[in-house]
């Protein structure tokens, strides 16, 4: 490896299933320390993908690096040092909490201690409950800390909320946020922007197969140099003026309107939100 | 820790799993003892032209056992691993540096402990309730019968999984095979009751060459010598090695739906 602080890194990788390509030829760097996330509509590629670099599927094409080393060929040493949380799975309904992390604790050379994972996780208080009487968010709480009982440098979250609700929701977040405190690398996929817009500390689109943007959440799709609206009302009549200088735009009106004693109803300044940009660029070409 | 001790952890995990869960409890452990209770009941004054004529309960108690092995075996496993599967725990583990393989051992260990538990019960049940002798010198033909059937069954629970698109088709499909051969292997109606084509049929299929070699051993004035019908018990194992060989092939670790 060139550069040892590269976690993930992937050149022209490629999956086809049969006629119909799934990825078509993705480039990606993930670095240490990280929250990466893949976002993407379903369908995007992101499962396919993900599971490439967790060495569930064979590539068709490119080349892919995860710790060092190729997922397709990577040992038991390797699997110590990464952690994946799948898009659904159950824990056995009949473990505990404690008792399922310490199934999987037996797994690992050198795990957490398990007290440590459920207070990291949060489920403090369900330590001791079976994981059939956990709700859907603890349930996936319980799931990220499977991940994390290895002690592992990388962690794998495929759409870790898709389905929930707002609350189960703000609960796997906090797991999640609190993943990057520990020093881990987090590669996730989502279709939530918010999740991305909270979560992560660089992004990556993805639509039919390929990357379309990437960078950090607040600069992605260039939104700092698209177009800002002005709406406001006049005698009843909504108006709209689109500027790239919304400044200055701003200035003459709001000053020609005090000059001539009138109100500007509803001023308001928009800018595209992550949410725009994020549809523009999945749905461009699409059918 | 060494393939052996995280085997044991495996299955020590396994073992709490399945006696929490109630329907494994009932359709492995309760329902043979169930079965004996009614049979016996209903058929307990007849005798059984088998050996020159035995007791109805000297019949159905290896018969019993017999059913209650393939059950804690190839029924138990095939329902357990399609559900693991289907929860995409079987997908999760093999993203751990667990070895696959000590899934699937510390699963059969399971089922060959609790093969060996039903056996000391429905044994003990029939001698404390039916007066049905324990054959304790023939012991050790008991046991390695039952160990051969055991695995041979496993193998097949663990084949018949790649044939099981999900959870809910699980218990149909298991029961679908196995009532049948229940019927006509003699394991729920006596041989001299079954018409001998119905016996020749049974005779392609595991569960009657399991139940003459474990039948043989249980009651020794049927067979005579040490109770190991090495015939029986080849065929059994010839299934159990047909059935490792699709498993190998053929067993899944992914989710089949979604």
């Amino acid at each position: 490896m060139p550069d040892p602080d590269l976690v993930i890194s992937v050149r022209g990788l490629r999956k086809s299933y049969g006629e119909v390509e799934a990825v078509r030829g993705i480039d990606l760097d993930v670095r240490r320390g990280e929250v990466f996330a893949f976002l993407g509509p379903n369908g995007a590629g992101k499962t396919t993908t993900v599971e490439i670099l967790e060495g569930y599927r064979k590539r068709s094409d490119g080349e892919v690096s995860v710790l060092g080393e190729d997922p397709e060929h990577a040992g038991r040493g390797w699997r110590e040092r990464i952690g994946i949380v799948l898009q659904s799975g159950r824990p056995d309904p009949y473990l505990t909490v404690r008792e399922s992390l310490a199934l999987y604790a037996g797994y690992y050379r050198a795990p957490r201690p398990i007290d440590e994972v459920i207070e990291l996780v949060g489920l403090g208080a369900k330590a001791e409950a079976r994981a059939s009487s956990l709700s859907g968010g603890q349930q996936r709480r319980l799931d990220v800390g499977l991940a994390l009982i290895g002690d592992p440098e990388l962690l794998f979250l495929d759409e870790p909320t898709t389905g929930f609700d707002p609350s189960a929701r703000r609960q796997a977040w906090e797991a999640i946020a609190g993943l990057r405190d520990l020093g881990k690398t987090v590669f996730l996929t989502t279709h939530y922007m918010d999740e991305a817009q909270r979560l992560a500390d660089r992004v990556a689109v993805l639509a039919r197969g390929e990357v379309v943007a990437r960078g950090t959440p607040e600069d992605l799709g260039d939104r700092e140099s698209q177009p800002a609206t002005i709406s406001y009302r006049e005698n009843g009549h909504s108006v709209e003026l689109e500027t790239t200088n919304p400044v200055q735009t701003l200035n003459e009106l709001t000053g020609k309107a005090l000059a001539e004693g009138r109100d500007l109803e509803g001023l308001e300044v928009t800018r595209p939100s992550l949410e725009d940009v994020y549809l523009s660029l999945t749905s461009e070409g699409a059918e | 820790m060494s393939g052996l001790a995280l085997v044991a952890h495996q299955f020590r995990f396994d073992q709490k799993a399945f006696w929490r869960n109630p329907a494994s409890v009932f359709f492995t452990v309760a329902f043979p003892v169930v079965l004996l209770l009614i049979f016996a009941t209903v058929f307990g004054d007849e005798t059984v032209d088998v050996a020159g004529g035995i007791e109805t309960t000297t019949y159905y108690v290896p018969a019993i056992i017999t059913l209650s092995v393939i059950s804690a075996t190839m029924q138990s496993l095939a329902m357990s691993l399609v559900i693991a599967r289907e929860d995409g725990r079987l997908k999760r583990g093999r993203g751990t540096p667990m070895p696959p393989w000590v899934f699937i051992a510390g699963r059969i260990g399971n089922s060959i402990v609790v093969a060996l538990l039903m056996l000391a019960l429905i044994a003990a049940l029939g001698r404390l309730a039916y007066d049905v002798p324990i054959p304790w010198e023939q012991l050790p033909a008991i046991v390695v019968t039952l160990v051969i059937g055991a695995a041979a069954f496993c193998c097949l629970g663990i084949a018949l999984t790649a044939a099981i698109p999900s959870q809910d088709a699980a218990a149909p499909i298991v029961n679908a095979l196995l009532l049948p051969l229940y019927f006509l292997s003699g394991v729920f109606i006596p041989d001299d009751q079954l018409p001998s084509g119905v016996i020749h049929f049974a005779d392609a299929f595991p569960v009657r060459h399991f139940f003459e070699a474990f039948f043989s051993a249980y009651v020794p004035s049927a067979g005579g010598g040490a109770g190991l019908e090495w015939g029986n018990l080849a065929a059994v194992a010839a299934w159990g090695a047909a059935g490792l060989l699709l498993a190998v092939r053929y067993f899944r670790w992914s989710p089949r739906s979604g």
